[in-house]
């Protein structure tokens, strides 16, 4: 990505290292502090969820009667649960179907969002008014609420999960979408290709998608903290994906049934794991934000 | 203004006729037959053919929505698979208690957000600003109901200040208003807590612009003491981000109220919607989708007129 071009200026002659404008983005992206902590936390996550289970080989779902509710010590690191099933193997594996769905949900919802936000935008007024009307009337509900009620009505797996959560979440992506449409598509460059003849399809994916592309990329990633906050909301309101396999959301709901057992190690290690997925996604978010804003640093 | 008011309602029965649809259509999409479900055990093929026809629904779908949708303007939402009592009736002994809830978090969170957005631009780029916007920062990205389990751990089990759930003291036959505001403060905290998270940025961005007013100068070397300018002058400008926000928090704000409520076993809309949604009592679920939607229409006309309340400058004429 990174392609520094010497450039040997005509009137000073001294060089100067120009970059690309995806170079000047890349570059800009690097620069906070934050964004590297984001980065880092989401890489911590990652390694935890997916690395984690093959080096420390415990069945998450064993139950051990023996030791039921054991705080953190030697032999469980985080403690066990109120079925002594280990702890830090659940959190370990917990994460897996956050950050799969999580992503997945938020790629889905963009593809929709994009298209519909495009269609609207160059479609016929009418058409345009109907299609923003739709979107405003299921903006009017609670987003959760729909999440509830297609969870009771499918009770999904993981890929049915992937569209439910996208069922709401494409929505503001679609409004987003045709705003930056609608602006872009009075600009010279965009006439000119159609003076030129150049179809709708061939101005949609040529000029304008790459022009909103930084917005649309910004969005994805606040929309991957919302989609792995909403399926642990849906999974500790005891709907999300089904039992055994454990996740963060509904082992906190399980944790608050342990609570007055004096059981305090069981509801920070699914809590922590949320927040450190959010802060770095928001962290990673805001550092594109800035990247991809042309008015900084040109 | 009367003609703004009539005109804002009329554009909002669009609205609430597409949302009306849009539930009817989730109504239809529940797998299983709804008069299987109603015989249950008393099923026979002559009771369900006469079940069927009594609830119209050998009719074409588009007569079978203008029937429901006339039944929902009689406040008639069908019946509660489970309870087996009409939707409404469990709608309006369930709305009270989440719109106090909500309430008084909104109540909470415009106290809040104006108050640490106000001392933080008036204070910005010191540790105070710092520190807090740090804080909320943390605050806003985590999960709600990770912050209700926390206070209640925190307030609830190790120091016993406050009781961890319910609406009042089941020991207490005759409970007073103090013991139903007891009640409420570690659930409307929760709500509250997340909110501010997300308005208080605002109001301190927003208050960081009107600081640097000519106004603002001009009311200063008029002699008037710093909390008057912050409190009196310049807050009136500032505020409008948060009315806002106040109408666009709405839904988020009742989704928040489901997840508070289960923490605290707080019998509003929330608890009614999540039990209903583990029975599957699709009834009411639709009932509750409408009743929000309508106050959250209701909610963003309300934000609307308070702009022209707080800001004389905008004016509906």
């Amino acid at each position: 990505m990174q392609n520094p071009v010497v450039v040997e200026s005509e009137v000073s002659g001294i060089q100067e290292v120009t970059y690309s404008y995806q170079g000047r983005v890349w570059r800009r992206f690097w620069r906070s502090p934050f964004t590297i902590a984001g980065i880092a936390g989401l890489l911590f996550l990652v390694l935890l969820s997916f690395v984690g289970p093959l080096l420390y080989r415990v069945n998450p779902l064993t139950p051990n009667l023996l030791h039921i509710l054991q705080p953190p010590n030697g032999q469980f690191p985080l403690g066990t649960d109120g079925l002594g099933r280990n702890e830090l193997a659940r959190v370990m594996v917990g994460g897996q179907s956050a950050l799969i769905v999580g992503f997945a949900a938020a790629l889905t919802s963009m593809v929709i969002g994009v298209l519909y936000g495009m269609v609207s935008a160059l479609a016929p007024r009418w058409l345009d008014t109907l299609l923003m009307r739709i979107v405003d009337i299921i903006l009017s509900i609670p987003s959760l609420f729909i999440l509830l009620f297609l969870d009771a009505v499918f009770q999904p797996s993981v890929v049915i999960m992937v569209f439910i959560l996208a069922s709401t979440a494409w929505l503001g992506v679609a409004r987003l979408v045709r705003g930056e449409v609608l602006s872009l598509k009075t600009r010279t460059y965009v006439e000119a290709a159609e003076a030129l003849g150049a179809s709708t399809w061939r101005i949609m994916i040529k000029y304008l998608f790459p022009n909103f592309l930084g917005t649309v990329l910004v969005a994805a990633t606040f929309g991957i903290a919302d989609s792995i906050l909403a399926i642990a909301t849906l999974s500790f309101l005891g709907l999300g994906l089904p039992p055994p396999t454990p996740n963060w959301g509904a082992d906190l709901s399980t944790a608050m049934s342990y609570m007055y057992q004096n059981s305090w190690w069981l509801i920070y290690p699914p809590g922590v794991c949320i927040l450190i997925a959010e802060l770095s996604i928001n962290f990673v978010g805001d550092g594109l934000k800035q990247a991809f804003d042309t008015r900084m640093g040109m | 203004m009367a003609r703004f008011i009539i005109r804002r309602v009329l554009e909002a029965i669009p609205s609430l006729l597409g949302v009306s649809i849009l539930s009817f259509i989730m109504l239809h999409i529940v797998p299983g037959n709804p008069v299987r479900l109603l015989l249950g055990q008393h099923w026979t093929p002559y009771r369900a053919a006469i079940l069927t026809k009594n609830l119209g629904l050998n009719k074409p779908l588009y007569v079978q929505y203008l029937v429901w949708l006339w039944h929902a303007l009689h406040g008639n939402f069908q019946f509660s698979y489970v309870y087996d009592r009409p939707v409404t009736g469990l709608i309006m002994q369930a709305l009270p208690h989440t719109l106090e809830l909500v309430a008084v978090a909104l109540m909470m969170a415009h106290i809040f957000a104006i108050l640490l957005g106000t001392i933080q631009a008036y204070y910005a780029g010191s540790w105070f600003d710092q520190t807090v916007t740090v804080i909320i920062y943390f605050l806003y990205s985590m999960p709600q109901f990770w912050i209700g389990i926390l206070l209640v751990e925190f307030f609830a089990i190790t120091l016993a200040w406050f009781p961890s759930g319910g609406i009042t003291n089941p020991a207490n036959p005759d409970p007073n208003f103090w013991s139903y505001v007891y009640h409420l403060v570690l659930p409307s905290a929760t709500l509250a807590i997340t909110t501010v998270a997300g308005w208080a940025r605002y109001m301190r961005s927003s208050m960081v612009e009107t600081l640097v007013q000519d106004y603002v100068r001009t009311a200063r070397s008029k002699g008037a003491g710093e909390l008057r300018v912050l409190f009196v002058h310049a807050l009136r400008n500032s505020v409008l981000p948060l009315i806002t926000l106040f109408g666009l928090s709405l839904p988020t704000l009742f989704g928040g109220a489901v997840v508070v409520e289960e923490i605290f076993n707080y019998p509003g809309m929330g608890l009614l919607y999540w039990n209903a949604a583990g029975d599957r009592d699709f009834p009411v679920l639709l009932g509750i989708i409408i009743f929000l939607g309508v106050i959250t229409i209701l909610g963003n006309l309300i934000a609307d007129l308070l702009y022209a309340v707080v800001d004389p400058r905008i004016s509906y004429n």
